[in-house]
């Protein structure tokens, strides 16, 4: 399960692709030249580190796994873990069962994330960047802009964007995920995605051909 | 002020269906192999006179990029799309992504066609997981429909058109460090020359372009360089999406034409700046990049790739970040700093070391913590990592600085002063 914090981890003693992640990767490899499938190796860590969360509740990589990807796409070891500590989206080790990214760039600032930050802080009692909860359930990381920054502040829980937070808004999304709710992700304040409050003021005098 | 039947990206705001059937009945895909048969100078040569620069942030003219592809060449050549979106205030791309993906996926068929590519890799940022299961939707129907894939909408064409996530690195952004990443390694910038058009991904001659770039080619050939050029400004022709965020009322997208205002873009689509247009401090016009802009510059600047040039600034990708009067606007930098020394890749020295330096200092002015002479060493520093780096971050890093100190200063020396006058000594300058 999780480490808890500071806490050292174990690295598994084996890792091998299983069925499902293997289907993934053959279908991914053929995207890429011959001989270029070094290429898979982003999307193989991504199914590495979904195939830890399925067999484990965490979604992280451990070495294995990078020499398994190594293997698969005729790699050296070296080349998957430069890549695995270079790019920010792989965790190098365990995390908690939901990843609470909070954007705290200059967009995000102006709107509000410092209470993002302080209501994940109170509602997990995580104190530090970096760090998973006690009970396991939520890692905080520090994140770079999202690129949703007309719906600021961003909290991306796993792979969602949760849009127009504040703190009422993080204790309502956090006490849904400890209920094993899964609140449908985007605006928190119920606007039209990227549109302005209370709805377009442009593209409204559009009219398509049926869509049917 | 730009109407609704000359905006192209129609459903902007996903109101309607993404995807095929909605994508068809908003003039996506209709006729496009009697685009391809005009052959490919034909369209280099509409995009040309469209007058159409880069989309992304550099503003290069984007039928010229295109011209620089080989004729003929016995390797294969390869468009590669720009998706990786992360200049903080951006999210433009997005939009596109996820409720207009046809209009990307159609650009990919057109501007690979016109450069003699055999396929086009679009590169994803990471975070944008969501949007990369629209966009592979959107790709998938496309194949189905035989629109993309063997013999392309009937043309003869063969154009392949996948999808590739990145991970979560803004330096991936950089045309070449992109090409790196596609390759399977860490996205470092490449040395130029060679420039991609010669030897880019696998060493194959390719183009790499951003999104908006692309996914607004198909329409230009549609209605004409004629129709474009009629909108925007002389050499700043056609619209744009902008993404207003920050202190105004009602942060939003849209899609409006070059040279809008910035004042007017600002009133009259986001609801105007929170406590009124005088409670203003100043405007970061074009993305993280490219240096701020105090109310006096910001009454009367239009927004434009040359106006806002003119005034020491950019357009760079049309994002635009408000901060009223209630804002800390050297803290507001310092966190820029912060992003630049996080993101740099660290293979040149002076960026690797000069951007962890500079968020030391920043956060030092934050506080006061500092001496008014060393405004002019960070300044100078500043001066030191632009233009001595093989890509533009070390530029990046460097700008938003150096516009704080052209406009800002006096707020710097006071709260220098008063860090001053609460009796503490500040810090020797070797400290860092």
């Amino acid at each position: 399960m999780a480490a808890t914090n500071g806490s050292a981890f174990e690295q598994p003693a084996s890792f091998a692709f299983d069925e499902e992640s293997e289907a993934e990767i053959a279908k991914i490899v053929l995207r890429y030249p011959p001989g270029k499938q070094a290429s898979a190796v982003i999307p193989a860590l991504y199914i590495a580190q979904k195939q830890m969360k399925r067999q484990t509740g965490s979604a992280w990589v451990p070495v294995k796994a990078m020499d398994a990807v190594g293997a698969r796409l005729g790699m050296a070891p070296i080349r998957v873990y430069e890549v695995a500590t270079f790019y920010f989206m792989f965790n190098t080790k365990p995390i908690g069962t939901y990843h609470l990214q909070v954007c705290t760039t200059t967009p995000c600032w102006l709107r509000g994330s410092d209470e993002v930050t302080e209501a994940c802080r109170k509602e997990t009692g995580i104190k530090g960047w970096g760090e998973t909860s006690a009970d396991g359930m939520f890692t905080m990381t520090e994140v770079e802009c999202l690129g949703a920054c007309v719906n600021a502040p961003i909290l991306q829980v796993d792979d969602d964007f949760y849009e127009d937070m504040d703190a009422e808004k993080v204790t309502q999304l956090l006490a849904a995920l400890r209920r094993g709710e899964r609140p449908s992700p985007g605006s928190m304040t119920g606007r039209q995605t990227s549109a302005p409050e209370g709805g377009p003021t442009t593209l409204t005098t559009l009219h398509f051909a049926p869509e049917g | 002020m730009l109407q609704d039947k000359d905006r192209i990206f129609t459903n902007l705001y996903g109101l309607h269906d993404p995807f095929l059937k909605g994508a068809l009945a908003r003039g996506d895909w209709d006729n496009t192999v009697a685009i391809l048969a005009r052959g490919r100078d034909a369209i280099v040569q509409e995009m040309k006179d469209s007058g159409l620069r880069g989309r992304g942030g550099a503003g290069f003219p984007t039928g010229l990029k295109w011209s620089f592809m080989p004729k003929q060449s016995d390797r294969p050549c390869y468009l590669v799309v720009n998706a990786d979106e992360s200049e903080p205030g951006t999210c433009k791309d997005r939009d596109i992504l996820r409720h207009d993906p046809h209009k990307l996926v159609e650009g990919c068929l057109v501007a690979g066609f016109a450069m003699g590519a055999t396929a086009a890799y679009i590169y994803i940022r990471g975070e944008f997981y969501n949007e990369s299961l629209t966009l592979q939707h959107a790709i998938d129907e496309a194949y189905e429909a035989g629109l993309i894939g063997k013999n392309a909408c009937g043309s003869g064409y063969d154009m392949d058109v996948f999808l590739h996530r990145g991970a979560g690195a803004y330096i991936c952004g950089e045309e070449t460090a992109l090409i790196e990443s596609l390759e399977g390694k860490k996205g470092m910038p490449r040395m130029k020359p060679p420039f991609p058009a010669g030897v880019g991904l696998y060493g194959c001659p390719s183009t790499v372009n951003n999104v908006e770039s692309i996914a607004v080619s198909p329409t230009i050939l549609r209605r004409g360089a004629a129709w474009f050029t009629s909108l925007g400004r002389p050499n700043n022709t056609g619209q744009k999406l902008f993404c207003i965020s920050g202190h105004v009322n009602k942060p939003c997208n849209v899609e409006e034409e070059l040279g809008i205002p910035l004042r007017e873009l600002i009133e009259k689509y986001a609801g105007g700046v929170r406590g009124g247009w005088d409670n203003l401090l100043a405007i970061i016009p074009g993305g993280a990049s490219v240096p701020l802009l105090p109310k006096s510059i910001c009454d009367e600047v239009l927004m434009d790739f040359d106006s806002l040039r003119a005034v020491r600034s950019g357009l760079g990708t049309a994002a635009v970040m408000v901060m009223d009067k209630s804002t800390d606007v050297i803290k507001a930098i310092a966190r820029l700093s912060k992003f630049y020394m996080h993101e740099s890749c660290g293979q040149c020295t002076p960026c690797r070391e000069g951007t962890g330096w500079m968020w030391r200092v920043m956060t030092r002015m934050v506080e006061g913590r500092a001496a008014p002479e060393e405004i002019d060493t960070l300044e100078q520093v500043t001066k030191q990592v632009e233009g001595h780096t093989i890509c533009a971050l070390g530029d990046a890093a460097a700008w938003p600085i150096q516009g704080l100190i052209r406009h800002f200063r006096p707020v710097m020396e006071e709260r220098i002063a008063a860090y001053k006058s609460r009796g503490a000594k500040p810090l020797p300058m070797a400290a860092e």
